[in-house]
């Protein structure tokens, strides 16, 4: 929703190159547990105090009522994932990979996608799920141990999550190499598509990251690199991952890198619509680094407590994003306490939803797998899966043991 | 019926393959005006463009990480990887994405996609270039892998390749590249995970693959001048393995000797050993041997000569075989 029609201007909006003495650049070690601050300009349009922003290059050119729907993606967002972090507790899940402090970078983007465009995630990007209509209980199956991702990406335009870090970034370029020679760029008529691959500080020193940086480049393919910088690689700071201000990477490659407020909800929407308009109209790829933070584990099996301090959470507990829009709708009045009281409800509900769909989830058979290996026979495996088949059958029927 | 160099029968059935199939695209390095390193895509960028032969940056994980994505969006991607000893820069790509996504996804996405890999040694190469990695893929769930030994095949073998909805490792035996054979473009070869039986003998039987086929036809025929009658079957695939033929013929001669360049720990020689044992244990008169490569990296080339099974260590095994 930005007004911007010229394609260029954010190189020239883009920051001088800070050099290696900037602050941006740490030494390895020497802020290891120190507070990350934003020493880089990005992209803000509602600041942490509520208040809304100017930028030269970038609006967010929706209604105040719009927000107010950003708003209520972004508090379910942050329900869902308070909920599944409830259920690992409880034994439902074996493992999840929580996304406190990040709503504003995965809704934000997530509702700026257009009818075409399709999605690959890490496994942490619940709320742009959210943000595309999917149900959070397609995600729990794999967290649950009842599938290995399972839904159709082609349906969903959302692919599986990706548990190797990185492996996803080039999935996205070649899916975006085929939008290519489907013709699907360049035709503003709204058929034109792009990919957009999520992937985090850590990911961004896997060489399949700089391959996709590489591949995407050469290929002028329509793929938005968003990187979530959420400055912790489960217990390694950003400064162990790169010397540069991770979006000035792009630069290397030879396209556009923009670093943006990951915790603005509305400059994450300005700036991913922006980077989806010029896939789509052929001008290539754009890496987004969203500047935010992972408020809680890397997973439920992780411990920030042994890496991080106090006052790193405090700091950017100050900069929570759900609050800032808070306070701008409550302040101009857009939204007031039975709104909230409201939405308060309505998670609720959802998060009843997912109780007990979750428990409600079938364990799969493991004669599924025989089958789902390969999409043709194998000879060898077909012979498995009848053995497998014939062992299960000779304990007989359990139930019948029970009525015997 | 036209007489052609395996090369040349590649390329011709890729040709067919980008013919038949607009959703098929060849990506690899130097493949384009180059036509590859051993000349297999020579003229195809040409006579269908660069949006489908593809000249890819340099980086193998990147090649074989967007065919999967290409795949995704509908097509189908014929890779090329220029030689053995490269591939592992993409072994992630394979070995975690390629052989999976069908699993992951509950069978809802398939990935169509053919990966070409000259293997085996035998041409005086430098290191990383004459390796033998088929038992890395054959030991993936998710993964087919064959190997095509003559030009007839070979022109078979790869447009049924890329006709399948599974992933295939491809593996061309790089020594055999321009020996010739006859190619006939109107019969199509056996289904692609049928081993052929090349040669009926009725004492030994040699069971082997790519390069080792000549080696082991030859070494079949010297044995007849002794008088004795060795079978050779071509496996022709290695996932899944033909175990039918494996196990009829294991059981004709009750003798059985697997060759292949690759090391002998673990290799495919050690499956087909434990397969027949369990199979077709009364019926074998010696245990099942196996002439490969050695356990060590593929040595300099000076000395490969050694390294590779030969006539001498084939024809010395099928003695050792019939000696119980």
């Amino acid at each position: 929703m930005t007004q911007r029609g010229d394609a260029a201007e954010p190189d020239r909006a883009r920051p001088e190159s800070p050099g290696p003495e900037s602050p941006g650049a740490t030494s390895p070690g020497g802020s290891f547990g120190a507070v990350p601050r934003e020493t880089e300009p990005m992209v803000q349009l509602l600041a942490p105090s509520g208040e809304r922003v100017e930028h030269a290059h970038f609006r967010f050119d929706g209604d105040d009522r719009t927000i107010a729907g950003l708003l209520r993606d972004m508090v379910l967002a942050r329900r869902i994932d308070t909920e599944a972090t409830a259920l690992q507790r409880q034994g439902e899940l074996g493992l999840w990979s929580p996304l406190l402090g990040q709503e504003a970078a995965q809704v934000g983007s997530g509702r700026a996608f257009g009818p075409n465009d399709v999605a690959f995630p890490t496994y942490r990007e619940h709320g742009v799920a959210w943000a595309m209509g999917i149900d959070p209980l397609t995600l729990l199956g794999l967290f649950r141990g009842v599938s290995l991702g399972g839904w159709d990406p082609a349906e969903l335009r959302f692919n599986l999550y990706t548990v190797v870090i990185g492996s996803q970034t080039l999935h996205a370029t070649g899916y975006a190499m085929g939008i290519q020679r489907d013709g699907r760029v360049g035709n503003d008529d709204g058929t034109d598509a792009a990919t957009i691959a999520y992937f985090g500080d850590g990911a961004s020193s896997q060489g399949d990251v700089n391959e996709a940086f590489v591949f995407a480049a050469s290929a002028n393919a329509p793929v938005v690199f968003f990187c979530q910088n959420n400055q912790w690689a489960i217990s390694e700071p950003t400064s162990l991952q790169t010397r540069v201000p991770l979006y000035q990477r792009a630069h290397g490659f030879g396209f556009p890198g923009v670093r943006v407020d990951g915790n603005d909800v509305l400059a994450v929407h300005a700036v991913t619509e922006w980077a989806l308009r010029r896939a789509h109209a052929g001008e290539g790829p754009t890496l987004v680094e969203a500047y935010t933070y992972r408020m809680g584990a890397h997973t439920t099996s992780d411990d920030p407590s042994k890496y991080r301090e106090d006052d790193e959470l405090e700091h950017w507990r100050s900069r929570d994003p759900i609050d800032r829009v808070k306070t701008y709708l409550l302040g101009n009045q857009t939204i007031d306490q039975q709104w909230l009281d409201d939405l308060a409800a309505e998670s609720d509900r959802l998060a009843e939803h997912l109780r007990r769909g979750c428990r409600e989830l079938a364990d799969p058979s493991l004669a599924d797998s025989f089958t789902t290996t390969y999409a043709e026979e194998h000879a060898p495996l077909a012979a498995q899966a009848a053995e497998y088949a014939e062992y299960v059958a000779s304990f007989g029927d359990p139930d019948a043991e029970v009525t015997r | 019926m036209s007489r052609m160099t395996m090369a040349k029968a590649l390329n011709a059935g890729l040709r067919k393959a980008l013919e038949a199939d607009p959703k098929v695209v060849l990506t690899g390095e130097d493949i384009g005006r180059l036509g590859g390193v051993f000349r297999i895509t020579e003229g195809l960028q040409k006579d269908f463009g660069t949006d489908r032969v593809i000249d890819s940056p340099l980086a193998e994980s990147g090649i074989v990480g967007t065919a999967v994505g290409m795949a995704m969006r509908g097509y189908r991607p014929v890779v090329e990887i220029q030689f053995d000893g490269f591939v592992f820069p993409a072994y992630d790509q394979i070995v975690t994405q390629v052989a999976k996504f069908h699993h992951r996804s509950g069978g809802r996405v398939k990935l169509p996609m053919v990966i070409r890999i000259p293997f085996g040694g035998g041409i005086g190469a430098v290191e990383h270039h004459s390796e033998s990695p088929e038992a890395y893929f054959a030991h993936t769930p998710g993964l087919k892998v064959v190997a095509c030994s003559h030009p007839n095949d070979a022109y078979w073998m790869l447009q049924q390749s890329i006709a399948s909805d599974d992933p295939i490792i491809f593996l061309e035996p790089k020594r055999r590249y321009h020996e010739k054979g006859e190619v006939d473009e109107t019969a199509a070869s056996l289904p692609l995970h049928r081993a052929n039986l090349l040669r009926e003998g009725d004492q030994v039987t040699l069971l082997t693959y790519g390069p080792m086929v000549r080696t082991c036809l030859d070494a079949a025929a010297a044995a007849q001048e002794e008088g004795i009658g060795v079978g050779v079957v071509d496996l022709r695939t290695l996932s899944p393995l033909d175990l039918e033929t494996v196990y009829s013929q294991a059981r004709r001669t009750g003798r059985v000797v697997v060759v292949h360049e690759a090391q002998l720990t673990l290799g495919m020689g050690a499956e087909l050993a434990a397969r027949i044992q369990a199979e077709c244990f009364y019926e074998l008169e010696s245990p099942v041997l196996r002439v490969t490569g050695y356990d060590t990296p593929y040595p300099p080339s000076r000395v490969e000569s050694e390294y590779l099974p030969d006539l001498d260590r084939v024809l010395d095994a099928v003695d050792r075989s019939l000696a119980y």
